[in-house]
């Protein structure tokens, strides 16, 4: 599937395009299909999302798993501060990244 | 020519600035068009002629242009010094600090950006050929400037 | 330390409000980002991985008590709790968020501080040795005229637009503690047979995906002449890089491209125009400045005297203090380099900590180096046992300096939007593998350093062993180099050969360090033994 990333413009937080708005949860991510380019000129022109850029993902059992590592970092968090990361309370989430 | 933003009282040049070959084969041109990347030393031998320089920007993070302009001013170059293409507002005051003394970009300024950023920084560190005095000079007023 | 008269506050404050401004422009989408981001980066805020990430300046990695307790406000305020030191002096944050930068400039302004082009095509702040002014060796104390420099430096108009970043060293002794060649411009201060001070200039190193040493370009520069010698290197650059390729710009390229003799030539014509100009900044200038770094008041008839008969602190004082230039002082190095943690970070607590210890033990002066450590610069020896049980007490005293765990990362692709790899873990698992202090003391100096990509933020390049992440289709994959320095015999780290993964890179390190230890002659550190026998030896170690 091909999902939609960004950043939130004030707060710069990671956001995940759900299909109605931006959602820190990758989770939430939708399959764009080939809407990508018109979504991400609209969202950019109306500051909702700043330098957005389409990914291939997976949908898993345990929900959407972007191909690169870099962008499972960005949905998760640091690896090193796993305290940081937005699953916290699960010690092996880290493996979730590699 | 109106949305330029000019800041100097006489006449502008009428005659469209043309590039830096061709000024340099026309004797009679009095503007001249100055591409970042083009050696503004060609045209020193020729500044008696000159009252319009125009040093084009094309994009704002090529900043040879600044160099260009101070450059001219250094000779002694009392006319018009231009900046076209990509400018960004935020480094007006750095421009007019270079020399530079009318502006045109491709989109235009809003006047009171303009207006708020030239009036931003109440002291400059260092000279760059301009009129004002660095800090330093301020901080030991017995000492000759300049 | 320096101090800001009116005019210094008067330029810091306004560009907090030069900032707040354009933050509220992009925020009211009077700018897209392409036209943010160069003003955003000028201000030292990157879109990082995560979320902005905000870099403040230490001007030449001094700073003291007020200014820390700041720092570690704003951890705890506007960010997570913590900060990370960099390779070049300054303090990073993780966590920030657009619509509170402006704030954030603010509070740092109240304590003279800012974040003034600390990224961004512009000049950087300038770094200098982190032992000025205490250091045994030095010749003068090099920060007074580090600080003339970033008051010419900041806000130059004509180099509004350079082809690319600019970082600048200075230092005043012949041991390099800066890593000056590899830097795009760097002074040393020297003596001439007159006895007159002036700069050794050296130009056009820099590390990235071209690494190269600087070339001297100048055996002697008049002190006063600084402004317009500055001024030619960087008009000569400015007009002549290339501009078509970002990765071709710096000014290390156009040196190379051009040969040292001409590019020198150039500057020196240059040179000779601006000195014409009269834009130098005065003697008195200097010396109003230098004024600030009068040394402190250090005391008289101090005990040289310690009780080392606890190992760990014996350990400690053998390993993380240097010689001081005042009797019965000592110049203590605090390690952020823990086993297991993050090098170069430190929390909220331990920076409010540090703080405290510096006021009671250090004149509240503390310094950041290009390691990623901090020292407290002028400690009396007779303090020293009290420092040490109080960095104990918040997890500040490990003794490692400079050696194999005392490891250079950079932050990589657990933050940064650049990386190919992550750098973190791999230091975390070498010092792992190492923690044992006695093997570490029979390994000796050994200065790792790991960079997530070719930027090389961790220094690989002058790595006595480097690693650098790479991209292996979409895996990390980490190149281990062997060979480089940053001090006065500078040299570039070589590639071993192929790549290896994260344990795989562990482990060829510690095959290389197996093979140093087997073939070193007595008083051989790691890069001696390397410059000895050369690549050969360690690839067949490490590649069994
Ligand atoms: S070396 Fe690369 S990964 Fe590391 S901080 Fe620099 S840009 Fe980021």
């Amino acid at each position: 599937m091909k999902v939609l990333t960004g950043n939130d413009l004030k707060t710069g937080a990671v956001t995940w395009w759900d299909g109605v708005q931006w959602s820190l949860h990758v989770e939430d991510a939708v399959d764009v299909g080939d809407h990508a380019d018109a979504i991400m000129a609209r969202e950019q022109a109306a500051q909702r999302v700043n330098g957005p850029y389409a990914i291939d993902a997976e949908k898993t059992a345990d929900g959407v798993r972007p191909a690169h590592i870099k962008d499972r970092i960005r949905a998760l968090g640091p690896t090193v501060r796993p305290d940081l990361t937005l699953k916290p309370a699960d010690p092996e989430i880290g493996n979730w990244v590699i | 020519m109106s949305d330029t933003l000019r800041f100097r009282d006489d006449q502008a040049a009428d005659e469209p600035a043309v590039s830096l070959d061709a000024f340099l084969d026309q004797p009679e041109a009095d503007s001249v068009r100055i591409e970042a990347g083009e050696d503004v030393t060609l045209l020193f031998p020729h500044l008696g002629r000159v009252r319009l320089v125009e040093i084009d920007f094309p994009r704002f993070r090529d900043g040879r242009g600044f160099s260009t302009a101070r450059m001219l001013r250094e000779t002694g170059y009392k006319g018009e010094i231009k900046a076209t293409g990509d400018v960004l507002v935020d480094l007006v005051w750095f421009m007019r600090r270079c020399g530079f003394d009318s502006f045109a970009p491709n989109v235009a300024f809003d006047p009171a950006v303009v207006e708020a950023s030239l009036a931003r920084y109440p002291f400059v560190y260092q000279d760059s050929g301009d009129a004002a005095v660095p800090i330093w000079a301020l901080r030991h007023p017995g000492l000759a400037h300049g | 330390m320096y101090k800001y008269d009116q005019y210094d506050q008067a330029m810091v404050d306004a560009r907090v409000e030069e900032f707040r401004d354009q933050t509220r422009r992009r925020i009211a989408g009077h700018m897209n980002d392409d036209q943010f981001k160069p003003l955003r980066l000028k201000n030292g805020l990157y879109l990082q991985l995560h979320a902005y990430m905000l870099r403040v300046a230490i001007p030449y990695g001094t700073f003291n008590a007020v200014q820390m307790r700041k720092l570690a406000h704003i951890a705890r305020t506007y960010d997570r709790g913590y900060g990370h030191f960099t390779t070049r002096q300054n303090i990073q944050y993780n966590w920030i968020k657009l619509e509170q930068a402006p704030d954030i400039l603010a509070e740092l302004a109240t304590v003279e501080m800012h974040a003034i082009q600390t990224s961004g095509e512009s000049i950087r702040n300038v770094s200098a040795d982190q032992y000025a002014g205490a250091a045994a060796d030095e010749i003068i104390d090099p920060r007074p005229w580090a600080e003339t420099i970033r008051q010419m430096t900041n806000f130059m108009p004509e180099f509004s637009y350079l082809p690319r970043k600019f970082k600048i060293a200075v230092i005043a002794s012949k041991v390099d503690r800066a890593a000056l060649r590899w830097h795009d411009f760097a002074l040393r201060i020297v003596r001439n047979e007159a006895g007159e001070i002036g700069f050794e200039v050296y130009a056009g190193g820099g590390m990235g995906r071209t690494p190269f040493i600087a070339h001297k370009i100048r055996d002697f520069l008049p002190t006063t002449q600084i402004f317009s010698y500055l001024q030619a290197v960087l008009r000569v650059w400015n007009r002549n890089a290339r501009r078509d390729n970002i990765h071709k710009q710096r000014m290390k390229i156009l040196v190379h491209e051009l040969g040292q003799e001409e590019f020198s030539r150039q500057v020196e014509e240059a040179f000779t125009h601006f000195l014409s100009l009269g834009q130098d900044f005065p003697q008195a200038e200097y010396d109003r400045i230098a004024a600030y770094f009068t040394p402190p008041p250090f005391e008289q008839g101090l005990s040289e005297d310690l009780d080392l008969s606890d190992p760990a602190f014996a350990a400690w004082v053998r390993l993380q203090t240097v010689a001081h230039q005042a009797p019965g002082y000592a110049i203590a190095n605090i390690s952020l380099k823990p086993v297991g943690g993050i090098p170069g970070d430190i929390s909220a607590d331990q920076m409010d900590r540090v703080a405290d210890l510096a006021e009671r033990f250090s004149f509240g002066e503390i310094r950041a180096t290009h390691a990623q450590n901090l020292v407290l610069p002028h400690v009396r020896k007779i303090d020293l046992p009290a420092l040490w049980q109080e960095l104990r007490a918040v997890g500040l005293a490990d003794a490692n300096l400079d050696l194999v765990t005392d490891i250079i990362a950079c932050p990589g692709l657990d933050y940064c939007s650049l990386a190919n790899a992550r750098s973190i873990p791999v230091a975390q698992k070498i010092a792992e593998r190492f923690a044992d202090l006695e093997r570490q003391e029979d390994i000796g100096e050994l200065k790792i350093k790991i960079s997530g990509c070719i930027n090389a933020c961790g220094h690989h390049h002058a790595g006595n062993i480097g690693i650098l992440g790479v991209d292996k289709k979409g895996t990390e994959n980490y190149q281990l180099l062997l060979g480089g320095s940053g001090d006065e015999e500078t040299s570039q780290a070589k590639i071993t050969g192929p790549g290896f993964d994260e344990d795989g890179v562990v482990n060829a390190l510690e095959r290389a360090v197996d093979h140093y230890r087997a073939v070193r002659q007595p008083g051989e550190r790691f890069i001696d033994t390397y410059r000895r026998v050369g690549m050969d030896g360690f690839k067949e170690a490490i590649y069994v």
